[in-house]
């Protein structure tokens, strides 16, 4: 579950809530400015939160399955 | 409160450093906690009551409040003056204020009337109008969501109200920046997204909270400045009428309100001329907040996403409909409507409005998991010297 006993890097800990900020930022504004294309782009990324949320709660369920 | 009151492992640094880092933590959890427990209950008012506000078309139509234009794809609109003499005739004695047109309910016409043209905004009687028949199609404005759109807005407490929630909302934006200050200490060690739900509940739920904390700080961010941004809509409004208004009617000053007004047709026609490629949004009445007491003002918008947000105000004469000014409006005022889409989340279909409320719904159990997190450890500092959080996270 750790991921060791190494200094921690700040990546390790903040990249992935970074990747998934500004793809949330670009996601809502993609829907304002970039027509149909930023519409769909929107959906995915400003969606991304939830995808990880629901992965996350199911992961067990499916472990023990 | 994603802390849940524990401490952060301990680390393998000198004392004195260390002293200074568990100083430092103890002072943003501070911070974090009580600007989460001061906001909490507003904020779970906000998620809630803004949930179905999400989908109030929705809802209004489901509960039969939504006008419901008749079939008539192809066929010219009526004259606005027209709808304007049916308002006029359907709330005699009143006068009117606004008359918009949704660019996403072509077929409807919308009038605002008052008691006076700058009469109590509760007073007002908006009524929605068939474009093409002008048959009357109901009131607007009524039924259950309004009570909801209130709580949500001022909680009944008219402007007084709005500014507090939106200090509500500036103590949430605090409590997320100090959230990500804490995410560090709290999770260095472990994985993204590592759940450890075979430790104590409180373990779990702090898991579950610095997560959906995390994943969520932009949307939530956005979602809470766009809607302080909002609460101060008046202030910027009556800034705007102080300035820029008042030096675009300047040349007017002295002279008296019109004594008859020009017909709403002509007021659209010329409005259209001055800003071509644009298209009507809604139209002030002589007198009225968005205007002067000569004008009319009609506000222009684009056919983009973004530009049919960003109005662009035409004063016009209001005896004979002339072109007096046009400017765009102010950096503030733009990004109070640019703000607005993106509080409300009504700017991709159905699609976001469908992911704005899971998300709204992820940080209502954010909000819930925090006040549990307090609660849990205020008990468990009663029972125990020892927070099982902080042994937990030694593990």
């Amino acid at each position: 579950m750790t991921a060791g006993k190494h200094r921690p890097r700040w990546t390790a800990v903040f990249g992935a809530p970074l990747i998934v900020g500004v793809l949330s930022l670009a996601g809502l504004l993609s829907a304002l400015l970039a027509g149909d294309f930023g519409r769909y782009f929107c959906w995915i990324a400003v969606a991304l939160p939830v995808a990880i949320v629901t992965i996350v709660w199911l992961r067990p369920r499916f472990r023990r399955d | 409160m994603a802390t849940g009151g524990a401490s952060p492992p301990a680390s393998a640094t000198s004392g004195k450093e260390a002293r200074l880092k568990a100083r430092t933590v103890r002072i943003w959890s501070l911070v974090h906690t009580w600007t989460s427990l001061i906001s909490t209950i507003f904020l779970l008012l906000l998620c809630i009551t803004g949930l179905p506000l999400i989908f109030h078309h929705e809802i209004d139509e489901a509960l039969g409040y939504a006008p419901q234009p008749e079939a008539a794809a192809g066929r010219p609109h009526a004259p606005s003056q027209t709808i304007v003499q049916a308002a006029l005739a359907a709330d005699p004695g009143r006068v009117m204020q606004y008359v918009s047109w949704d660019k996403d309910e072509p077929g409807i016409v919308i009038t605002f009337t008052n008691t006076a043209p700058d009469g109590n905004p509760d007073d007002t009687t908006l009524r929605a109008f068939d474009a093409v028949t002008t048959k009357p199609l109901g009131k607007v404005g009524v039924g259950p969501m309004v009570i909801v759109l209130k709580l949500h807005v001022d909680m009944f407490a008219g402007q007084p109200g709005k500014l507090f929630l939106g200090g509500m909302g500036l103590l949430f934006a605090v409590a997320i920046v100090s959230g990500v200050v804490l995410y560090w200490p709290f999770t260095r060690r472990l994985r993204f997204a590592t759940i450890r739900d075979k430790s104590a509940r409180r373990v779990a739920w702090l898991d579950w909270h610095n997560l959906i904390g995390v994943v969520t700080i932009v949307w939530a961010l956005v979602v809470g400045l766009t809607g302080v941004v909002n609460t101060w809509a008046e202030l910027m409004l009556n800034q705007w009428k102080a300035t820029e208004l008042a030096d675009m009617v300047k040349p007017y000053a002295g002279k008296p309100p019109p004594t008859h007004l020009a017909s709403l047709d002509d007021v659209v026609a010329r409005a259209r001329q001055a800003a071509p490629g644009m298209e009507v949004a809604f139209v002030a009445y002589p007198g009225t907040p968005f205007s002067s007491s000569h004008h009319y003002a009609a506000f222009m918008r684009g056919d983009t996403p973004l530009t049919s947000r960003l109005l662009k105000p035409v004063l016009l004469d209001g005896e004979t409909a002339e072109v007096s000014d046009t400017r765009a409006l102010p950096a503030y005022l733009q990004a109070l409507l640019i703000s607005q889409p993106l509080h409300f989340g009504d700017y991709g279909g159905m699609p976001l409005k469908i992911i704005w409320a899971l998300l709204d719904v992820l940080t209502i159990i954010v909000i819930g998991s925090g006040l549990y997190l307090w609660f849990a450890r205020r008990r468990k500092r009663g029972r125990n010297t020892v927070p099982s959080e902080q042994v937990a996270l030694a593990r």
